[in-house]
């Protein structure tokens, strides 16, 4: 078993609120050096740049896993994190046939859609920066579907947490963990964060701009940098993890 | 002022929860971020919100509150109905905004 660095909640130039500098490969080089050894991409109610991260991953030795982050008509953000990109796209079409409206990237920022070598294949035009019409319990309940983890976005923040969203974790809502923000440490969670029971807590950059990516991670004990470890050391199975947090 | 007046006054559709029509309404509160609702609603007030999920019903138990209404079309999601039933708390649904329906609450209980 070995330490390995994860930041669970990285944004690319698809997500409206981030620029191009966040391409795919500009992403996962910065990832690189900072010494990153699993990050997820984690677009709003996107993974149309997850699969170019994961190619250039493979090239420069950081293990990308495709996710999105999900807003839900409590407009509360929850990552949904997969194994492989045919699985983040199954729930990618069920967010979509969820997501109303048209981005207006004049307003909101513009949605890039970019491969592996930097070169821009389209604009997103779905109002990516909206909330969908799924309720939280629909949406973790169809990432375990599909064999994702379900994680709840900042719930330390003051605004699309499940806390200041909906007051509490919702106790019967079977999460498979919560992250907190750089701002709070997972000690600190556990005393303030209502509802937070025995989830394991993770902390990730929510990274829009290049200098934060890896300003927060969550170092795992496991046995490889893979998506079944993680999920296996967030359940404390067979010695593995979270070692820290912060 | 008992909730049952104030939904046949206002012509409110009952949702659920309606063997706590009786309760009485001492006062009113507007919020949809739960976590600023939980900490400030009044006791005995009426919460115009448009939230659906479960966690209201707890909210409202647990700051004592006469009733919910669910403004602006939202409807309540199926547990947090059952919900309302079991603690005996109305849910009740306004179709327009809040604004007019809590000017219009304002004029009824809010003059103390």
């Amino acid at each position: 078993m070995n330490y390995y660095k994860a930041d669970m909640h990285i944004h690319t130039c698809l997500s409206p609120c981030a620029e191009w500098e966040m391409s795919p490969r500009g992403v996962v080089e910065r990832s690189r050096k900072k010494q990153l050894d699993i990050i997820a991409i984690c677009d709003h109610n996107s993974m149309e740049n997850a699969e170019a991260a994961m190619r250039v991953g493979k090239d420069i030795g950081v293990n990308v896993l495709p996710g999105m982050e999900i807003c839900s008509k409590e407009e509360v953000h929850i990552l949904a994190i997969f194994e492989n990109s045919n699985l983040a796209r199954d729930m990618q079409e069920y967010v979509y046939a969820h997501l109303p409206g048209e981005n207006q990237p004049e307003f909101f920022g513009s949605q890039v859609v970019a491969n592996e070598n930097d070169e821009v294949l389209a604009e997103n035009q779905r109002l990516l920066i909206g909330a969908t019409t799924l309720g939280v319990r629909e949406i973790v309940e169809h990432t375990h579907l599909l064999g994702g983890l379900s994680i709840a976005s900042h719930v330390d923040r003051p605004a699309f947490g499940m806390i200041s969203q909906l007051g509490f974790i919702p106790p019967d809502l079977p999460l498979d963990g919560v992250e907190v923000s750089y701002r709070m440490s997972p000690k600190e969670a556990r005393k303030k964060i209502p509802g937070i029971r025995d989830l394991p807590c993770v902390t990730s950059s929510d990274a829009h701009y290049p200098d934060d990516i890896g300003k927060a991670m969550t170092v795992f004990m496991m046995n490889a940098a893979s998506f079944k470890e993680i999920r296996l050391a967030l359940k404390g199975d067979g010695g593995r993890g979270i070692l820290s947090a912060g | 002022m008992i909730v049952k007046e104030l939904t046949d006054q206002l012509e409110l559709q009952i949702a659920a929860g309606e063997k706590g029509l009786s309760r009485e309404v001492l006062d009113g509160y507007c919020g949809d971020l739960l976590s600023d609702v939980m900490g400030r609603a009044p006791e005995g007030c009426i919460w115009l919100t448009v939230q659906g999920h479960q966690n209201i019903l707890a909210i409202a138990v647990l700051r004592e509150m006469a009733a919910i209404i669910i403004v602006g079309g939202h409807t309540p999601d199926e547990d947090t109905r059952q919900k309302a039933d079991e603690e005996g708390i109305p849910i009740l649904l306004w179709p327009k905004s809040a604004f007019e329906l809590a000017g219009r609450l304002w004029a009824i209980i809010g003059k103390k």
